[in-house]
């Protein structure tokens, strides 16, 4: 194996947790999802596709910076995630688990398509001037929009967390997740509130999708490249847990950066896979068994 | 199996196999074999998934395996096709039971099982697409070296011939499976596996047996594709692309039944051709119809559409 | 205290924990071959949890289960089944997709490798049970007492020499249980040994040599139904409250109050 001076290794650590944080964002729409409907999204990585879709054109077209497609971007994906949800996997999977499945990998399927058949297989990225801007933090050099990433996923898990917890929704979301009958039977309607998860789920990807588009390509299968890792951190960090998917995006930002350092940049993902693999095989039955 | 088996899957291989007198355009030929090559992989997956009711979302794998390894047994081994192909199934079905074993073991089912695989097959594509091996990201090319002692031939019929032969195979295979003790033991597997353990069925065996076979089928299909394109590379061969194909035909055709992932195959890439000559090549198309299909069909399962008709009438 | 014979099954000291939970404490008692013996006990007691470790379905935390002199602890269920122990489920588990005669099938399809043999079997076994008219409708179209049956000619069909029943009575109405008494006698008869957990008191009553009661997890009193249903022990922890408890409610009833006072706590059952 080869050895790298320690600011190397610092560099690569600092940005992996970097990226890793975005990772995070990604699957706390995941995990949240999980947490409330004890769904699998499937689509989720085709949902984070469209959405950086939707930052570029708001770019190229409208010319709004990334940063600012934020603000309309987030209440058009939460409207979009609440009518999927509510109009599409709902009634089309009956409740049941292989056909959510089915449903979601279904809407994963039309999205990437529907993305090609508009935008081609080109690859396709934006020109904003602070793209290049770095941040000197000692000997190591980070990238301005990385951080700007991790700042930012950090807000966004700080104003769910004040969602979840002080907000009249959240307590009803939190109560669904916990006893969707109990919940029922006190009069929270929990089809609405499914919808709304949903809805804020897929909220967060569109701030994910902005923060990532300055400094990462779009074309019609990026958002494969971070289901994967998605799933994984869900899973490491605990199915539904949302401090598990912040610490979970770090640790494996973490692990791809350094992975990608010692065994190059197509090796770097394996280790993420390995991982995946492992923690799904050797948890305990009991966790992943229950709802099979 | 009772003649009353065996009569239809005759027949639709009686029927099939005159096809190529009637169609000789080389596009149409490639066409059918090409969802035949489809049809055989999703036959794969109905074993498991449709039987056994363990989704997998990462048959590339063993169509994958099954590809590289024929390929890679004639080029570097210089090994004949026929043994390189059979080598291959037999390696993809290794693969498949290794990974069962693995995931079954520990209780892995559902949305689990479904992720698991789909890893699988992703950290095999990574693999060669980094390997030296499978020819990395440059991929694989068989030589051409067109003679029937060599598995070449110069006229697609004999591929189309040979495609239809394995999926009547598979067609024949998995009708002895549901008239035998392994396929009975399955279906109570997928029903309810504690019911099925009071029964004495080893569920872990069943399942395992069930892996096999299906990746063996699924493989198959990958060698053939090697066979017949004599080009691969890792997002071909262990591509989610087939991963889809492979569920979304049983899916559509009907998951657990002998002619489901056929039927399903035949009208998916029925339909994506029909599209095509209708608006046009517009990359993606046909897929996005797949996917509108296969929410459709959760949404209204085929063996219920009687049912839903009569309600709807009922209701006017 | 006397060990119990190690003729037929014999349980040792088989005590299992749940996390802070003891389901069941150093229970021991056998079972003899051609019997038919109950296990009784009120809701709670830990009777399920000890017919899922005598049909490997459970690990005991300690004790042993011995098999016709054969240690058999933590074996797993479809080893025993291969052994000759088969067993029903309280909460029927019909496969829903296939057919009568292909459930019963999927048990004969145990000791017959082929098709045609396992077949033969189901409907051998259907006519035992009750089932010869029902062979060829979907599982899942019978009604419950059909489903019984079914879950019985399952595991018949699996030709075990230790049937464990559990609950097969509840849920059938009078006729029903009187309908499905005599069919256990006669598996029994045929020379099948029955273990039952059972609630239905005239049923046991009516059916078992030999009953073992359960509760809170300890085997407090064994014998035939009628030093059973003598025994004060019995009486004060299962028969004695819970008539108790009936009486007070059908009194609340009459009474019109909307509560009894032996009502557990609200919200208790939410926990």
């Amino acid at each position: 194996m080869r050895s790298y001076p320690p600011e190397i290794i610092g560099e690569a650590v600092l940005n992996g947790l970097l990226t890793g944080a975005i990772y995070g964002l990604v699957a706390l729409g995941l995990t949240l999802v999980y947490g409330v409907l004890h769904i699998i999204n499937f689509a989720h990585g085709a949902l984070l596709t469209l959405a950086m879709y939707a930052a570029f054109v708001a770019w190229s077209v409208f010319g709004l910076d990334p940063y600012v497609a934020i603000l309309p971007l987030v209440p058009i994906f939460f409207v979009l995630g609440y009518g999927v949800q509510r109009l599409v996997i709902m009634p089309a999977s009956r409740g049941e688990d292989s056909n959510i499945l089915l449903v979601t990998l279904g809407l994963s399927i039309i999205i990437e398509n529907v993305m090609l058949a508009v935008f081609r297989s080109d690859t396709l990225s934006v020109q904003v001037p602070y793209a290049m801007e770095v941040v000197e933090l000692g000997p190591m050099l980070l990238g301005f929009p990385r951080v700007v990433g991790f700042g930012v996923a950090f807000v966004v898990a700080a104003v769910l967390f004040v969602i979840l917890t002080m907000t009249d929704t959240g307590r009803a979301i939190r109560a669904v997740a916990k006893e969707r009958t109990g919940a029922a039977l006190v009069g929270i309607d929990v089809k609405h509130i499914y919808a709304v998860t949903f809805g804020i789920g897929t909220a967060c990807l569109a701030v994910a999708a902005c923060l990532l588009l300055p400094f990462f390509y779009v074309n019609p299968r990026v958002g494969n490249a971070f289901v994967l890792v998605a799933f994984t951190i869900v899973v490491l960090g605990g199915m539904g847990s949302v401090p598990g998917a912040l610490l979970g995006g770090l640790f494996i930002g973490v692990v791809e950066s350094l992975s990608g350092l010692y065994f190059g940049e197509s090796l770097g993902q394996i280790g993420i896979f390995l991982i995946f693999i492992l923690v799904l095989l050797f948890r305990p039955t009991g966790l992943f068994g229950a709802k099979a | 199996m009772t003649a009353r088996d065996v009569l239809p899957i005759a027949l639709f291989a009686a029927v099939a196999a005159v096809l190529p007198l009637f169609v000789t355009q080389n596009t149409w030929l490639n066409f059918a074999v090409f969802t035949l090559i489809i049809c055989l992989a999703a036959q794969g997956w109905n074993i498991l998934g449709g039987y056994g009711g363990q989704y997998s979302f990462g048959h590339a794998a063993f169509f994958g395996t099954a590809a590289y390894v024929t390929a890679i047994l004639q080029t570097r081994y210089g090994v004949n096709p026929y043994p390189a192909f059979v080598g291959g199934i037999a390696a993809a079905s290794m693969i498949g039971a290794v990974i069962g074993f693995l995931s079954f073991r520990s209780g892995l089912r559902g949305s689990y099982f479904a992720l698991v695989t789909l890893a699988f097959a992703e950290v095999f594509r990574v693999l060669a697409n980094a390997s030296e091996m499978t020819g990395g990201a440059a991929g694989i090319l068989i030589k051409l070296d067109v003679r029937p002692a060599n598995f070449q031939f110069d006229s697609r019929a004999s591929f189309y011939w040979i495609a239809l032969g394995l999926v009547t195979v598979a067609l024949l295979v998995t009708r002895a499976l549901e008239r035998s003790r392994l396929g009975a033991q399955l279906v109570a597997v997928r029903e309810n596996e504690s019911a099925a353990l009071a029964l004495g069925v080893d569920a872990l065996r069943v399942k395992l047996s069930a892996i096999a076979l299906s990746a063996a089928i699924t493989g198959a299909a990958g060698a053939l594709y090697a066979q017949y394109f004599l080009y691969l590379d890792a997002n071909i061969a262990y591509g989610t692309w087939i991963s889809v194909e492979a569920l979304l035909a049983p899916i559509i055709g009907g998951a657990g039944t002998v002619f489901g992932p056929v039927l399903g195959g035949v009208v998916l890439h029925g339909l994506s051709e029909f599209t095509k000559t209708l608006v046009g090549r517009i990359p993606g198309l046909d897929l996005v119809i797949f996917g509108v299909l296969l929410i459709l069909v959760v949404r209204f399962p085929p063996r219920e559409i009687p049912g839903l008709i009569r309600m709807w009438r009922g209701r006017r | 205290m006397i060990e119990p014979d190690p003729a037929f099954l014999s349980v040792h000291s088989v005590s299992k924990r749940f996390g802070g939970l003891l389901a069941v404490g150093d229970a021991s008692f056998t079972v003899k071959e051609g019997s038919i013996t109950g296990l009784i006990g009120p809701n709670g007691a830990g009777k399920t949890t000890l017919f899922a470790i005598v049909s490997g379905f459970e690990k005991p935390t300690t004790g042993r289960v011995l098999w016709r002199g054969e240690e058999i602890t933590g074996r797993p269920p479809h080893r025993l089944a291969q052994d000759g122990i088969a067993r029903t489920f309280q909460i029927v588990q019909p496969f829903a997709g296939l057919s009568v005669r292909e459930n019963i099938a999927v048990g004969a399809f145990l000791r017959h490798r082929r098709r045609a043999d396992a077949l033969a079997m189901a409907e051998q076994v259907a006519d035992r049970v009750g089932l010869a008219a029902e062979l060829d409708k979907p599982a899942a179209a019978l009604t419950v007492a059909g489903r019984k049956r079914v879950e019985l000619a399952k595991a018949l069909a699996t030709q075990p020499k230790l049937l464990l029943l559990d609950e097969v009575l509840a849920g059938l109405n009078p006729s029903e249980v009187r309908d499905i008494v005599p069919v256990v006698r006669a598996i029994r008869d045929s020379g099948i040994t029955v273990f039952m957990i059972e609630h239905v008191m005239q049923a046991v009553m009516n059916l078992c040599e030999a009953v073992h009661v359960l509760a809170q997890g300890r085997i407090i009193a064994g014998g035939t139904p009628a030093e059973v249903v003598r025994d004060p022990a019995v009486i004060e922890a299962y028969l004695g409250h819970g008539a108790a408890t009936r009486l007070q409610a059908s009194d609340d009833r009459r009474a019109g109050r909307p509560e009894g006072l032996n009502r557990p706590p609200e919200g208790s059952s939410h926990a």
